[in-house]
């Protein structure tokens, strides 16, 4: 009776909890999508929390002004055109790699593999002088394919150890039968290996892709005003915070859409990404 | 995690399409060429680059890397990260288990882990312009200080008239903070308190037209007011005008011999009445009428900036940590927590002896992950503390890039490029032992 009583308010006391702990971690965010739906003149006289006795004081009109701000939408258009290509390269890159490593034979194989294991956790801050020295040699600095192939780099020991490993559980049968039917190399890879990796390929595009349109630093260094991504985009006006607040809440808010939308459809692989990333 | 560690009896490590070399270069060339370029030769250049002086000409030695400890800006950049490393990856671990543990009695524990793993999915500018929000100074637009201000004023009083003072012709003089007649009252002798300075909007929201108090007898009645009209020469000095506001709320206390004989607080209109013990004193309005009011803490300024940011990344990261210890948790053998309990070990017992030893693994897995992305940390530094404390929350990634790209001083930021990449160099051969156990098999 004593064990059954205190397990119930043992139980209700971890609800109580975490219920004010998921409060504790949903305020933030609400916070910022409140600020962006009022105006400036309303931001500067109260806290966001008073739109709930005035829900009156909502408005879209700061999304309305960002989204005829050429600036805003040109980088957001950026962000998509530096993020894509960076992640379909390196899952194209990757996967070749990594099944190359995982089924084909070389002198040095498990070696090189280890090397680019090794590479995983390179923080990309010692890559920033050198790479910004040697685009400048190249003409690439400022460009968005500078940014890309940078990201492609970082990108590609994560990608080789994630698809070598998965490639290598692939039943020997199955690539033997492909290979009885005549099929060469590319087709087995095209048609046998990628298809089965389905699961890890997915896993990595989507760390990848939330990876590189979540970056700040390296855009920072390597874009110029033509070619810099909304982080970059909207980074330059915190420095006013409190004058720029209309156009940094709904900018920071537009940014976030994109990758909770993929972070909400695809939680699975997301978290199996994270899971096998934990050592990068 | 994906491992590699499956059925393996086969030898397959033979490859099944008696590939020739030529065919396995070509797959592995775009991969080796780009990481080449791109993370290797950095890598190189960075050493020999950090042992050259600013304008890349001269030898320097190892001057730059003497720079590490002795300019001020590195300093407080490695302090900071001593801080850092210490107290996110350990925070974050911690609560990452304590959610992942409380999680597991609850129906609705996906929704919970959903709602702390989500802020891992954004960019951390966008986490540091909506931690920038949270902790704005100003109580009436950050939350933080909101709810501390909400807490503090909860529990000590807050005043209402801050800059009030005597103005010309005033019977008031100060005293100790707060404000005393000069002469004692007596009962029956209206009194008048005129303050000046409040701003206007500043003022409590009652606060209705002052009136003059009325004579009673036996009571000492007066007024407190703001002696003010807008407007030069309007209005009366030392009596109610007609715009005049009364200061709700005041406290009055009458003094005689330093002793408080009698007390109240002024209505709406500013009037108050005494009773007849106060006959003879003085009146004071004591200094807890105008105290600043309490404006919370300044979570940027220099001294609470980095924990305040450290706050913001555990925001972000403490996801993390529970979904990597939950799937731990999953993983465990049941049988043992229920031999435990059989054994009549209570929850926290179980908890201790049980749970935390056999997530060992996993926790330090988590832990080194976070210490590894912690050394990184620029964004949020760089979108969070603002100019004027930036310096006082410099890391490692920041300085590097200030000394790099706004200080022209490469040689000194390689130095930096090169100590962060020692520093995740155990972990780099840790990762690497323990993938060459699996490989070899």
């Amino acid at each position: 009776m004593r064990a059954w009583l205190t397990d119930k308010v043992n139980g209700g006391l971890v609800r109580v909890f975490l219920i004010v702990v998921g409060l504790f971690w949903l305020v933030p965010t609400v916070g910022l999508l409140v600020s962006s739906l009022r105006s400036p003149e309303d931001m500067n006289a109260s806290g966001w929390w008073k739109v709930f006795s005035e829900p009156s004081q909502l408005t879209v009109d700061s999304y309305r002004k960002l989204l005829e701000n050429g600036d805003i939408t040109d980088s957001l258009l950026n962000t998509v055109l530096i993020t894509v290509p960076a992640t379909v390269l390196v899952v194209v890159i990757g996967s070749l790699a990594g099944y190359a490593f995982a089924w084909m034979e070389f002198p040095g194989r498990d070696w090189w593999f280890l090397a680019v294991v090794g590479l995983l956790v390179v923080p990309v801050q010692v890559a920033l002088i050198p790479i910004a020295e040697l685009f400048g040699r190249l003409g690439l600095f400022g460009s968005t394919l500078g940014v890309i192939l940078f990201h492609v780099g970082f990108g590609l020991p994560f990608a080789v150890f994630l698809l070598r490993n998965f490639f290598a559980e692939i039943p020997r049968e199955l690539l033997e039968a492909a290979r009885l039917d005549g099929a060469g190399e590319l087709r087995l890879f095209f048609r046998v290996v990628m298809p089965l990796g389905g699961p890890a390929i997915a896993s990595l595009g989507i760390f990848q892709f939330l990876w590189v349109w979540n970056d700040m630093l390296v855009a920072l260094v390597f874009t110029d005003a033509d070619s810099q991504p909304i982080t970059v985009a909207l980074q330059t006006q915190v420095r006013q915070f409190g004058n720029n607040i209309d156009v940094l809440a709904p900018g920071a808010f537009i940014s976030m859409v994109i990758p909770l939308a993929v972070f909400f459809a695809f939680q699975r692989q997301f978290v199996s990404g994270v899971m096998a990333g934990a050592v990068k | 995690m994906q491992s590699a560690t499956g059925a393996a009896k086969a030898p397959r490590h033979r490859s099944v399409t008696g590939t020739r070399k030529t065919v396995a270069a070509l797959f592995l060339l775009p991969a080796l060429v780009l990481l080449g370029a791109l993370v290797v030769y950095p890598i190189g250049y960075s050493v020999v680059r950090s042992f050259y002086d600013q304008s890349g000409d001269g030898f320097a030695g190892v001057d730059n890397y003497q720079a590490l400890f002795t300019d001020d800006g590195i300093r407080t950049a490695l302090k900071n990260n001593v801080i850092w490393v210490v107290f996110a990856p350990t925070v974050a671990t911690a609560l990452g288990l304590i959610f992942a543990v409380l999680t597991e009695r609850v129906r609705w524990g996906t929704a919970f882990k959903l709602v702390v793993f989500m802020p891992m999915a954004i960019s951390m500018l966008a986490a540091g312009i909506i931690f920038r929000l949270v902790y704005d100074q100003d109580p009436d637009k950050g939350v933080a200080n909101a709810v501390w201000v909400g807490v503090h004023d909860t529990f000590a009083e807050s005043s209402a008239f801050p800059k009030a003072h005597p103005g010309r012709k005033s019977p008031l003089v100060a005293e100790n903070g707060g404000f005393v007649t000069g002469a004692t009252v007596r009962a029956g002798d209206p009194v008048a308190l005129p303050l000046v300075g409040v701003a206007p909007d500043q003022l409590p929201d009652g606060a209705k037209r002052a009136v003059a108090a009325r004579a009673e007898p036996g009571k000492v009645t007066g007024t407190t007011w703001q002696d003010f009209t807008r407007g030069k020469g309007v209005g009366t000095l030392g009596a109610p005008d007609p715009d005049e506001l009364g200061y709700a709320g005041m406290r009055i206390e009458a003094v005689e011999d330093g002793k408080v004989v009698a007390s109240t607080k002024a209505s709406a209109d500013g009037t108050f009445t005494l009773p007849a013990s106060a006959d003879g004193a003085r009146l004071r309005l004591p200094a807890s009428n105008f105290t600043e009011p309490y404006n919370g803490l300044d979570w940027l300024g220099p001294s609470l900036v980095t924990p305040a940011i450290i706050g913001s990344y555990i925001w972000m990261w403490a996801g993390f940590a529970m979904v990597l210890i939950a799937a731990g948790l999953a993983g465990m053998p049941r049988e043992l927590l229920e031999a435990a309990r059989v054994d009549g070990a209570n929850e926290w017992q179980v908890f201790r002896r049980v749970t935390v030893p056999l997530l060992a693994p996993v926790l330090a897995v988590v832990a080194v992950t976070l210490m590894i992305n912690v050394l990184k940390v620029f964004d949020l530094v760089f979108i969070i503390a603002p100019g004027s404390s930036q310096d006082d929350a410099n890391v490692l990634a920041l300085e590097l890039y200030r000394k790099g790209f706004a200080e022209d001083q490469p040689g000194v930021a390689s130095a930096i490029a090169v100590f962060l990449l020692l520093l995740v160099i155990p972990v780099m051969w840790f990762n690497v032992r323990r993938l060459r156990r699996e490989v070899r098999r």
